[in-house]
């Protein structure tokens, strides 16, 4: 609605996945809802809200952030969600540690678990686990599937080390 | 199987109707097959071998009726027809398929026979399979209690079974050649000089050849996939973020909605305020629904801030405004009036207890629980109002009840149920959650207001953890009496609202006669105990209630083995051993002598650390499990837990390690942290922040052991969830000598 007090659309430039892209958003719009619903990218997440589940983690310059508080008018850096670390045909070792240990059950915490541990191993190749309780316990699993992902994390540094 | 069981299996299978280009394959087990959906929407090339199996020209297709909520039941159900079909899992593609009766769930009303799971005798084994005719007749397609499995165990391999049967008579038509010397390899019949024909090409020419009225089953020694561990058949789109979750559904021109309704649950709206937000930007239309308002807008995020500048009059909840009430209603049940029930009566509890030297009293109580899935509730639809598909409505929702959904969407939109498509996606966790419509039938009163356009419908958390349906709280009260180094007389009491008085209530189904919800978990538990009485009192309804992951036994383990426990210490027996003298079932001792020996339990443990073991049986399956805590100044460390369970037949020993660990997860989550309040009517959680949840950190190694007597194959998705809590409790009791009798555990013990 033009002219309204609540809101105000401008063109807001943002980099995706690589992507330069350019949209209409609301800058106090989270850039959750506008992966998701604007652009399309649904791989990321909406699961609380208020930064508590950790569903929703994407990369801003390479750091993880809770795209669910986020709003997109402060987004300056390079977005990278799930849908941008790999593929089907060019998995990231990380995706491909968690499917060698079978970790998802439901999934839907799956891809902001993926993002937090792709930056975890990103930071510290080798993680203690104390590292890893720490890089992990903002991301929930209703599920209760950490045991695979503490699994997952730790094959994927292997992973990683032999590349 | 007894006789009764060879009786049911025969004439299973029946060729239904030959179609163009085809042949529609169904079963017919009573007088009268429900619709076969696959008839419908068949082109000319393609055969429906059954309602598990579609063959055509562009590759295998098996239907898996149930809902995927993480429990792995895509892939454990499509190996079972995949198996007997001789093709490779790569080969198939995974559907859901359409709702429909003939996908009826026999195995999940068999639970509430009132016979234990343990008892094989032909009055209980007739009782559970007369229990598949109302299952049928009320077509229930459902996904819960632990049934998938144990329903589809003979369904799905019979439907592969014939259709490879049909396929290699196809092929020997084709060649001229007797079906006997034919055999099939991967996805082919396979003839004697080596030529093959894939079943693809084979399709169209399945038409009129009839199934064969026994597909003879392989043995188990010639499975090549079953019973053992498969890579998961959506664990590749899990991981890469392309898994359609129903939060995910796109469609043209979709507009994006919310809801607020009344937090006094159940209630109605007076009035409402919502000028400020219909003229806030990107907001499209304002929608009542049943009990609120839906706001619909160009976004979610859009729908959801205009949502909350909405300013509602509610009418008061139909139930009492506070916790402190609904305990003091459910202590007030303990009366023959409202006994509900009193499965077990074994020998004379109220004389052995009159006569003992010492009667053991304590009582016990249990929160509300949120389900709390990943996924927000949601949904999507679209209502025609005019053009070709005019009457008819179409919904894209994660539901564990998809029949149910065509029955209230229809009523909502006026329309026959012949009008409504149901596409039932992936979802994130159930747990119970997605058996209930009200998201659903908001999502189709929205679409109907606005016709044409697509209405996907997003619950925001803080809706989702207070609009639930809840675990109901529950308080038991235990009279015991010790004599020899044993159990002399229990008698446990346990009160609580009907689960199924509030649920199927909700269905507009009135299920007469006792709730053996509200003693589940406890009086059918395998202890052979002197004088042991177990009783049900119903407390009246307060705030909806349902089915809560592994449902009366999320709360009635924890009673039950909490009380074994105090038992126990009484007698100054070893726990475990004292269980295993109590214990005649021999599946449920060998689940206790794995957790011992698994765990080395009786070893010397470090300083502050100690262990406290649980056994429940639930959904036939026992379960035991031994959790080590360590006690310092910081808190209780959960450092350590074992679980063995036996279900009968292991079809993916992984996958069920999976549910093994995330059921006992589930089971610390709630007995740690979880609790539910109400005040002045309302829930008082909203969100993660005072309803959390067991963290990464906090997440102890489970090593799961996985038995097999080898009869009885069993679901594994709850039975993991009851004896989380009491092993818990135990623990820190050896720990600490503190016995926590009320639920969470963090009220009186804090968690490092």
């Amino acid at each position: 609605m033009p002219g309204s007090p609540w809101c105000e659309e401008i063109a807001v430039q943002l980099t995706v996945n690589g992507e330069s892209l350019e949209v209409d958003a609301d800058l106090a719009m989270p850039l959750l809802w506008v992966l998701r619903d604007e652009l399309g990218l649904t791989g990321t997440k909406f699961g609380c809200g208020i930064a508590q589940c950790g569903a929703c983690t994407v990369h801003v310059d390479g750091r993880p952030v809770r795209s669910c508080v986020t709003p997109v008018g402060t987004v300056s850096g390079e977005v990278m969600t799930i849908e941008g670390i790999g593929s089907a045909e060019a998995l990231h070792a990380v995706q491909e540690a968690w499917i060698e240990q079978q970790v998802a059950q439901c999934g839907y915490c799956q891809s902001g678990q993926i993002m937090t541990a792709v930056s975890l191993l990103g930071d510290n190749p080798q993680p203690s686990d104390d590292d890893i309780d720490r890089a992990m316990s903002g991301n929930l699993c209703r599920c209760g599937t950490y045991p695979r992902i503490r699994a997952a994390v730790k094959a994927a540094a292997v992973r990683l080390s032999e590349v | 199987m007894g006789r009764l069981g060879t009786i049911t299996r025969r004439g299973f299978l029946v060729v239904s109707a030959a179609v163009a280009g085809g042949a529609v394959f169904g079963y017919l087990k009573y007088r009268q097959s429900p619709d076969n959906p696959l008839l419908q929407n068949l082109g000319d090339d393609a055969a429906a071998l059954t309602p598990y199996v579609r063959v055509d020209s562009s590759g295998i297709t098996v239907i898996v009726p149930r809902a995927e909520m993480g429990q792995g039941v895509r892939t454990t159900l499509a190996a079972l027809v995949a198996e007997e079909l001789d093709v490779s899992m790569d080969a198939i593609r995974v559907e859901h398929g359409p709702a429909s009766n003939a996908y009826y769930n026999s195995a999940i009303l068999a639970e509430g026979v009132p016979f234990a799971p343990t008892d094989n005798g032909l009055v209980a084994t007739q009782a559970r399979h007369f229990m598949d005719v109302p299952a049928k007749f009320l077509g229930l397609q459902l996904t819960g209690g632990s049934s998938s499995v144990p329903d589809a165990w003979e369904k799905h391999r019979h439907a592969g079974a014939a259709a490879r049967a049909v396929l290699i008579e196809a092929a020997a038509r084709v060649w001229s050649v007797p079906a006997s010397s034919l055999s099939t390899q991967d996805g082919a019949v396979v003839a004697t000089n080596g030529q093959r024909l894939d079943y693809t090409t084979l399709a169209a020419a399945c038409a009129d050849i009839d199934v064969p009225d026994v597909p003879e089953l392989k043995a188990r020694d010639e499975w090549r996939l079953l019973g053992k561990s498969l890579p998961r058949e959506d664990m590749l789109p899990k991981c890469t973020g392309t898994a359609q979750f129903s939060i995910d559904v796109q469609l043209d021109n979709m507009l994006y909605a919310t809801v607020r309704t009344n937090p006094g649950l159940g209630g109605y709206m007076k009035g409402f305020d919502a000028a400020k937000a219909s003229g806030m930007a990107g907001v499209e239309h304002i929608v009542p629904v049943r009990g609120g308002i839906a706001v619909v807008a160009r976004n979610t995020w859009y729908a959801l801030q205009a949502a909350k500048t909405i300013t509602f009059d509610w009418y008061p909840a139909p139930y009492p405004d506070s916790t402190e009430e609904m305990f003091a209603q459910v202590e007030a049940s303990f009366t023959s009036d409202a006994q509900d029930s009193r499965m077990r009566d074994d020998g004379d509890v109220s004389k052995a207890l009159a006569s003992a030297s010492a009667v053991i009293e304590a009582e016990y109580r249990v929160p509300h629980l949120a389900h709390a899935a990943m996924e927000p509730l949601n949904a999507t639809a679209l209502y025609h109002a005019q053009g070709d598909e005019a009457g008819r409505i179409e919904v894209w929702v994660g539901t564990q009840f998809p029949t149910q959904v065509v029955k209230e969407v229809a009523l909502i939109a006026g329309v026959d149920e012949s009008n409504v498509t149901v596409n039932t996606t992936l979802m994130g966790g159930g747990f119970g959650r997605r058996a209930e419509m009200d998201y659903v039938k908001q999502a189709a009163e929205t679409a109907v207001a606005i016709p044409g356009m697509p209405i996907k419908l997003t619950w925001s958390r803080e809706e989702d953890t207070t609009h639930d349906a809840y675990r109901p709280l529950a308080i038991a009260r235990l009279r015991g009496s010790v004599k020899d180094s044993t159990i002399d007389a229990m008698d446990l009491q346990l009160a609580s609202p009907s689960v199924m008085e509030s649920q199927m209530g909700r269905l507009g189904m009135n299920v007469p006669g006792p709730d053996a919800t509200i003693v589940q978990g406890a009086w059918e538990q395998p202890y052979v105990i002197d004088h042991y009485r177990v009783t049900g009192y119903r407390a009246p309804a307060s705030l909806p209630v349902s089915s809560w992951r592994s449902v009366g036994a999320s709360q009635n383990g924890f009673f039950h083995e909490s009380a074994i426990d105090e038992l126990a210490f009484a007698t100054g027996v070893d726990p475990l051993e004292f269980r295993l003298q109590l214990i005649n079932h021999e599946p449920s001792r060998t689940v206790l002598e794995a957790v011992r020996d698994a765990s080395g339990w009786g070893e010397p443990l470090p300083d502050g650390h100690a262990r406290g073991v649980a056994f429940v049986l639930s959904f036939g399956v026992p379960c035991a499990q031994v959790i080590e805590v360590r006690a310092d100044a910081a808190g209780i460390t959960l450092v350590h837990a074992w679980a063995a369970v036996d279900v009968g037949i292991a079809l993916d020993p992984r996958n069920i390690e999976a549910q093994v660990i995330g059921g006992l997860n589930f089971g610390l989550a709630a007995a740690m942290y979880g609790e539910i309040t109400v005040a002045d009517g309302r829930v008082e959680q909203t969100n993660f922040h005072d309803y959390p949840s067991l963290r990464f950190n906090q997440a102890p190694p489970v090593h799961v052991s996985i038995l097999e007597h080898g009869e009885h194959i069993r679901g594994i998705g709850e039975p993991g969830t009851p004896p989380a809590a009491p092993a818990l409790g135990n623990a820190i009791f050896a720990a600490t000598g503190q016995r926590i009798r009320e639920l969470p555990f963090r009220k009186q013990v804090t968690f490092v």
